[in-house]
């Protein structure tokens, strides 16, 4: 890793120094400026680097090589799905045409790019098990809010008008409360019982006349397969309230079983996980939404539609029931391509196997994590496509947290596992290999995970100030939210 | 098997290790009815090679038609250097940067992005990112219900000058908390907001004002009346702007005596290809005394243990992660890849080069309109300073005309008879740095002969 910092983008600049070739030829800035009220004129120039395209070009690459990612390094990250993003669905999704393409062009300027969203709808629904598929939502929490809002819509079309509570298990997703919110619902949370199921008894107290509906991860943010969720929908659904399933763990039983006969009633899907999209730092996502046909009225419009040979958007006016648009035009369409890329390429074999193999490397580092004295949270329990060490333990004995691991880890080359979440299990890593993880990676994380444990024992300290090998070491947190820094300030601005 | 590396001996001894029988034993927690045999409905898998040969297929069918639509996503050169350096595997296929001291590179390229479009709207403090124009505003809208001081006010005030699909989207996401949007009609002669209309509302206990700069017709809105008069109703202002066009119009942080509150808009004119509608993204800018009411997350320096400088993510207690149901948005995953883009865009382009973008896209423009309405049946709606996009209003229907123009190759603009059928026949065109005087004479030429072959059907 490349121990040197790299200065600000801004400290190479030079007043005049431009990337000439990027500008258009023949521009008359003073004429334009001419046309504009005097009022209206900007009157100092924005503070943009003034650097030539090979300063920019190094900058930009030297930063890149300061992260850790899929490409470079193991990256077990619980519940995100880490798993490589093959190099074919970024080339084809970035073709010309399809870069080009306006998203007001008409449908017959489209019937290629509109045929493989068709698909990739059609695909969606057979491996989710649901009726109809949207793939507007931009990100996971954004198809959550569609799906909730779905489920709003449905029990005020009804006239049924009270059901405004939303029952989220203690270990879900702080996306679930915060979209429950979000979609004007009061959220109650229900506790699971010790073996990571739902608590049912909590559950039939917690439904009712003012229910609608419940969320929930399946397997579970606990690493573990819902065992009652039979029982689970027969209570909810007999109170008149919906299921939402939260596809943050699809990849776990891709091929194995669908959400839609769970008897779920709506889910969103991170494609962005499941389908291999990329992370990209941050986003972008797509949180494509399916429903079963009760819902099918309400979903986010546009929806890609096929009348003979041809395709075209369907809109408020083929679906006037629908919650309405979510985005301006129609969501990640170029991440959507990737997705449908990846499918196509995985095929019918391909994708029955991503559940099986994601299981297979997730039960396999567990049983060999054990085996090196690490503490499961579940140790009755199958690892469904990740699972959660607990360090509790260690924290007691030897002084040391999951977090000190987790910077550990960095020095030995290992992205580190989701940390202190889901928050009811004390000092826990949640740990996902994905299934396109090499047994031999595998072993070099168990071993690493080993040689640190051994550390721990011999001298905490080790820990407690790694990383020792990243660009930097542990950042001032605090210092970061009192002495809000947030913009960059040549050294001689009063401000 | 496609991305899945194990030999049939891996498979044997992993097994050995977990001490399960088969793959299909781990799964033996699932209730056998529920599980499934097979996907049949996912057609056989194909090698790259195949996948190549059909996207190329697929992507010819779409064409390279010459387009003169813009409606809230334009065309603008983007550098090469741009999209080589984002798809980069360590920008691309990174995480969110929760571990600070693995992804010092994002973090670092999230501070100067904060501090670019911070500078081009003219705020203190800016976001990483929303999902797009649209998702931007519901939250601007959210966020100003959020922090306005004095009202509770749930009334937000929508002119009908600001993007359809923007006022769409705010009414689906915000409309479920309660907050309502109100329209404000617009001037026939000029395109802008109606100050007569918005008078009306004067003395009313309201949260807000969305202004839209340049508007959706293209149009030059009069920010700082506007603004003081928004102010003056304790209103506080929302701009919606095209970060392209601040090049050269007054930045929302310096609209009237105080500036603008809270600064949204699309972020694909800066880098991002049209791509058919996205993936694009939202940015969003305030003053600092509302950051702890922004949504999103947000860089800030600090220090490391040695007293090195670094960035990590912070004001983390706003975030649904930490928050729950008490977050400002439930927003997590957000648009970082394009956000990445478009820093690296404004890093080539430059100060000067944005100037000279936005000044060749409304010559381009102004030629255009002049060059169109030279047709017969064919004017401008509106007077009064553009950025770089116009209404026209034709003779004849628009929907055919675009149709004629359609079977030229060429798309001529967005129909604007859903949206305001008030106008008539009425089209936005738009023309940027992209076009050439050649692409604008055939359009011009092309528009004359549609023109008169719709009049004569």
């Amino acid at each position: 890793m490349n121990q040197i910092l790299e200065k600000s983008i801004f400290e190479y600049s030079r007043s005049g120094r431009s990337a000439q070739v990027q500008q258009p030829p023949g521009a008359d800035v003073a004429s334009a400026v001419e046309k504009i009220p005097a009022a209206l004129r900007r009157s100092k120039a924005p503070m943009l680097p003034e650097v030539s395209e090979l300063d920019a070009v190094r900058h930009f690459t030297r930063l890149s090589q300061l992260n850790f990612s899929i490409d470079t390094n193991f990256y077990p990250l619980g519940s995100c799905t880490m798993k490589y993003n093959p190099k074919a669905c970024n080339q084809y999704a970035m073709l010309p045409e399809f870069l080009a393409r306006h998203p007001l062009a008409p449908d017959s300027q489209g019937q290629g790019f509109l045929s493989c969203m068709f698909e990739l709808q059609e695909m969606l629904k057979e491996v989710t098990g649901m009726k109809a598929v949207s793939l507007n939502p931009m990100a996971g929490a954004h198809g959550e809010f569609a799906g909730v809002a779905m489920i709003r819509a449905y029990h005020r079309a009804r006239g049924d008008l009270a059901r405004n509570e939303i029952i989220v298990p203690e270990a879900a997703h702080g996306t679930n409360p915060a979209t429950a919110t979000m979609c004007g619902c009061i959220v109650k949370e229900i506790p699971v019982d010790a073996q990571g199921d739902v608590d049912l008894d909590a559950l039939a107290k917690a439904v009712g006349p003012n229910t609608a509906g419940i969320m929930l991860t399946n397997p579970s943010t606990l690493g573990v397969f819902e065992r009652k969720i039979e029982q689970v929908a027969k209570l909810v659904h007999g109170a008149g309230g919906l299921l939402y399933y939260d596809g943050a763990n699809l990849n776990a039983i891709l091929g194995k079983v669908r959400p839609g006969d769970m008897g779920f009633d709506v889910i969103h899907m991170n494609l962005h996980k499941t389908f291999s999209t990329p992370h990209g730092g941050g986003g972008p996502g797509a949180g494509a939404v399916g429903v079963s046909a009760r819902l099918e009225p309400f979903l986010p419009v546009p929806i890609v539609g096929r009348e003979g040979d041809q395709y075209r958007w369907l809109s408020e006016v083929d679906r006037p029931q629908s919650i309405g648009r979510l985005s301006a035009f129609m969501g990640n369409a170029g991440v959507l391509l990737r997705a449908y890329i990846y499918m196509r390429m995985l095929g019918r074999e391909g994708m029955s196997r991503v559940g099986e193999y994601a299981t297979l490397n997730a039960n396999y580092v567990m049983a060999r994590l054990r085996q090196a004295g690490f503490d499961l949270a579940y140790p009755e329990r199958r690892a469904s496509h990740e699972f959660i060490v607990t360090m509790k333990r260690q924290a007691k004995e030897l002084n040391v947290t999951a977090m000190d691991i987790a910077k550990r880890l960095l020095d030995y080359g290992f992205h580190a596992p989701t940390t202190y979440f889901p928050l009811l299990v004390p000092e826990c890593l949640l740990i996902e290999p994905t299934e396109t993880e090499s047994r031999e990676t595998l072993d070099a994380f168990v071993v690493a995970m080993a040689t640190i444990l051994g550390e721990a024992e011999a001298d905490a300290n080790t820990l407690k100030t790694a990383p020792h090998t990243m660009p930097v070491r542990r950042l001032d947190d605090v210092r970061a939210a009192k002495q809000l820094d947030l913009t960059w300030k040549p050294v001689n601005s009063a401000a | 098997m496609p991305f899945i590396p194990h030999t049939e001996q891996d498979v044997r001894e992993m097994l050995a290790t977990i001490g399960a029988p088969s793959i299909d034993a781990l799964f033996d927690e699932i209730p056998a009815s529920l599980r499934i045999q097979g996907l049949d409905g996912i057609p056989e898998g194909l090698s790259e090679m195949e996948i190549g040969r059909l996207m190329s297929e697929r992507a010819r069918l779409d064409g390279r038609p010459l387009s003169f639509i813009g409606a809230g996503a334009y065309e603008h050169h983007i550098p090469s250097a741009v999209w080589a350096i984002t798809t980069r595997g360590e920008f691309y296929s990174a995480y969110t940067p929760y571990q600070a001291e693995a992804s010092q590179g994002t973090l670092q390229l999230i501070y100067e992005y904060q501090t670019m479009i911070s500078s081009l709207t003219g705020m203190e403090v800016s976001n990483a990112s929303l999902y797009d124009g649209g998702s931007a505003v519901a939250e601007a809208a959210l966020m100003a219900v959020r922090a306005h001081r004095k009202s509770k006010s749930l009334r937000v005030l929508v002119p009908s000058t600001v993007n359809p699909n923007y006022r769409r989207v705010a009414i689906s996401t915000a409309g479920n908390q309660g907050l309502r949007f109100e329209s404000v009609a617009y001037r026939r002669e000029d395109g802008c907001i109606d100050r007569e209309a918005l008078a009306a509302y004067a003395g009313e206990d309201i949260a807000a004002l969305v202004i839209q700069q340049p508007n959706f017709f293209g149009q030059l809105e009069d920010v700082d009346a506007l603004t003081d008069w928004a102010h003056e109703q304790g209103m506080l202002v929302i701009a919606v702007v095209n970060p392209t066009s601040l090049a050269l119009l007054k930045p929302p942080g310096e609209w009237g005596k105080t500036g603008a509150d809270i600064c949204v808009g699309e972020g694909q004119p800066l880098g991002v290809p049209l791509s058919s509608g996205g993936p694009y993204f939202g940015f969003m800018t305030t003053r600092m005394e509302y950051v702890r009411s922004m949504p999103g997350r947000i860089v800030g320096r600090t220090v490391d243990l040695d007293g090195k400088l670094g960035y990590t993510l912070t004001l983390q207690a706003r975030e649904q992660h930490i928050r729950r149901g008490k977050a400002t948005s439930n927003i997590c995953t957000n648009q970082g890849l394009l956000m990445t883009a478009a820093t690296i865009y404004m890093t080539l382009i430059g100060p000067q080069g944005l100037s000279k973008v936005a000044a060749a896209s409304m010559q381009r423009s102004g030629e255009l309109v002049e060059a169109l309405t030279q047709v017969k049946g064919v004017r401008a709606a509106f007077n009064g300073p553009r950025f770089h996009e116009a209404v026209l209003l034709l003779d004849r229907p628009a929907s055919a005309v675009l149709r004629e123009l359609e079977t030229q190759g060429i798309l001529g603009g967005f129909d604007l008879s859903v949206d305001y059928p008030e106008l008539g026949s009425a089209l936005l065109v738009c023309a940027t740095e992209t076009k050439t005087a050649g692409d604008l004479a055939r359009y011009a030429t092309a528009l004359g002969a549609a023109v008169q072959k719709v009049r004569a059907a």
